[in-house]
């Protein structure tokens, strides 16, 4: 029989989506977990060893140490926006999204779990190459909490984006073309490999325009305390774009987009 | 109580297509109902609006007196769903399947463990546990889409097809399986296309057609109103004078098959006793098509001509 509250059966439903998204892609760990260690070390050899020792220092500090926040910013957003673009498109593709369309789960935990299991994906990965970068150099945080909201946010931003791709998409073509024409330029014209003070004026303020400069910067002041931009503003954007893309992911989960006839 | 009440359910697709034009239906709690119609008729439509899987244009769906709209999560609660297709994860384990589905409906590890297990059990899967899912035969992936629609214990199952493509031994030991179920208080709605499967399964039957109902009512009327059958009888010897079945209804199909047409009102007994008489003696008899197929056609026909 049902409880007169649902909430005990929302809890077990939205931790039950979690943990299959976590047992996916731990299953798969050789497409989602060593990609991107392999991926991160050569950036950290080629960029921050070979390359960075002739660039000398930047805004005070190694080259190495200057990349390695937007190194590890970008391999944790991308990794929390193809996780949930993969599963959740796969979860379409194979028919098997049907169950938790059937089952008395609220849209709104449907979001949140797939979030959540992205979200997990992207800080899993910030570890593992965070650890992959003190073989290189020294990190040292210097905000803690500005470190761990600034990550969890934009891991968070991105899973949600991943999820919107996902239920356009009708191919798997579909999900890599947003990572390919707009994540990755966004994330290299993001300040992970350069301060936007090395920019022409007019640069800089197109560079402001791009929401993964906040992102890399708010990180970067984490961890070695300088910024190109206010992190309060970096805070603000995030936020407000969280709100946003989780009002037009509930919005089309709603309307059954791609997902009901 | 109804276990489903449909009321003027419409759905245009955004084709155009009107797939369900004022569908009303009420199906009682304990029923085992069969939903018949042609390829496009609109069964799988209803059911898609009754799991959700496909929005109504119109209408109203109540799932033991849970409306749809307004008690959604409640309304989906109550229902299992077997679909026509394989929808479940090819690379999870059978066992995570049943578990993961369990966790959807709110049920805790410890009261899905049980279950699936008991489950996988009786419909022949437990050997089969760890596997991955996309290594199941057919008939264990039928199988295994039913143990998934009940692992939470639905009020109400409903069967897409649910035979389509498996063999007759299996099929038999899923009917024998789903009336057990429906015997311990389950309500059950089946689709089908063997009508054999809805006239030995089913106690109430609607047709449906071109998106209407033209027929809702119980199995043992619809059957009643079949003023005439066709016998095939197959002749101990074979029957060399025509002349001796001149006064009867027939069809001559070979040497030792001959089809009899018999009223409603015509006994078997008198018909043996006749054809023992001429000296005509039947080694076995089946009936030419199954009866439910012979009224089907029949409502579903006049529709299909105009």
């Amino acid at each position: 029989m049902m409880s007169a509250s649902r909430h005990p059966q929302h809890w077990i439903a939205f931790k039950t989506i979690v943990t299959r998204e976590i047992r996916r892609f731990l299953r798969i760990w050789a497409q989602t977990l060593l990609p991107p260690a392999i991926t991160m070390t050569l950036y950290f050899i080629i960029f921050g060893n070979l390359i960075g020792t002739r660039i000398g220092d930047m805004e005070g500090f190694t080259y190495m140490q200057y990349i390695a926040p937007g190194v590890i910013m970008m391999a944790i957003i991308n990794n929390a926006y193809a996780n949930v673009a993969s599963s959740f498109f796969s979860a379409k593709f194979q028919s098997h999204i049907e169950e938790l369309i059937v089952a008395p789960v609220p849209n709104y935990l449907i979001l949140a779990g797939y979030v959540a299991g992205g979200t997990t994906r992207g800080l899993l990965i910030g570890v593992i190459v965070s650890m992959v970068a003190l073989f290189f150099t020294d990190l040292t945080i210097q905000h803690y909490w500005i470190t761990f909201t600034i990550v969890l946010l934009s891991a968070v931003l991105f899973a949600l984006g991943g999820f919107i791709n996902a239920v356009y998409a009708r191919s798997f073509d579909e999900i890599s073309i947003i990572p390919t024409f707009i994540l990755t330029p966004l994330t290299y014209l993001g300040g992970v490999f350069y301060s936007i003070n090395l920019l022409p004026e007019f640069w800089q303020n197109v560079s402001l325009l791009n929401p993964v400069l906040y992102m890399v910067n708010a990180f970067r002041y984490g961890l070695l305390g300088i910024s190109d931009v206010s992190v309060y503003w970096a805070f603000a954007i995030i936020v407000l774009f969280i709100a946003t893309l989780t009002w037009y992911a509930l919005h089309l989960l709603h309307k059954g987009t791609g997902l009901r006839n | 109580m109804t276990a489903l009440t449909i009321e003027h359910l419409n759905k245009t697709y955004g084709n155009g297509l009107q797939a369900l034009n004022d569908i009303n239906l009420n199906v009682e709690q304990g029923d085992f109902f069969a939903l018949l119609g042609p390829n496009g008729a609109g069964k799988s439509t209803t059911i898609g609006v009754i799991t959700s899987l496909v929005t109504k244009t119109a209408g109203r769906v109540q799932v033991f007196d849970a409306d749809l709209d307004d008690n959604t999560e409640l309304a989906k609660s109550y229902i299992g769903l077997v679909p026509q297709e394989f929808n479940f994860n090819g690379f999870e384990q059978v066992k995570h399947i049943l578990l993961t589905q369990a966790g959807y409906y709110g049920l805790s590890a410890k009261e899905a463990e049980p279950r699936a297990d008991a489950l996988l059990k009786q419909l022949g899967l437990w050997d089969k546990r760890a596997t991955p899912s996309r290594a199941l035969s057919g008939g264990m992936k039928r199988r295994l889409m039913i143990a998934r629609a009940l692992v939470h214990n639905p009020k109400l199952l409903i069967l897409d097809e649910p035979t389509a493509g498996v063999d007759i031994e299996l099929r038999r030991s899923m009917w024998t399986f789903l009336r057990d179920i429906n015997r311990q208080g389950t309500t059950i709605i089946l689709t089908t296309h063997y009508l054999e499967e809805a006239e030995n399964l089913c106690r109430n039957i609607a047709i449906i057609d071109k998106g209407r109902i033209v027929e809702n009512t119980d199995m043992k009327s619809l059957l009643n109103r079949l003023d005439k059958e066709t016998f095939v009888l197959d002749l101990q010897q074979p029957l060399t004078d025509s002349n001796l079945l001149q006064d009867i209804a027939h069809h001559q199909v070979d040497s030792t098959t001959i089809e009899i047409e018999l009223n409603r009102s015509d006994s078997l007994n008198g018909l043996f006793s006749v054809l023992s008489e001429r000296g005509i003696h039947v080694a076995s008899m089946k009936n030419k098509v199954n009866r439910l197929e012979e009224l089907f056609l029949k409502l579903v026909e006049p529709s299909e001509k105009q």
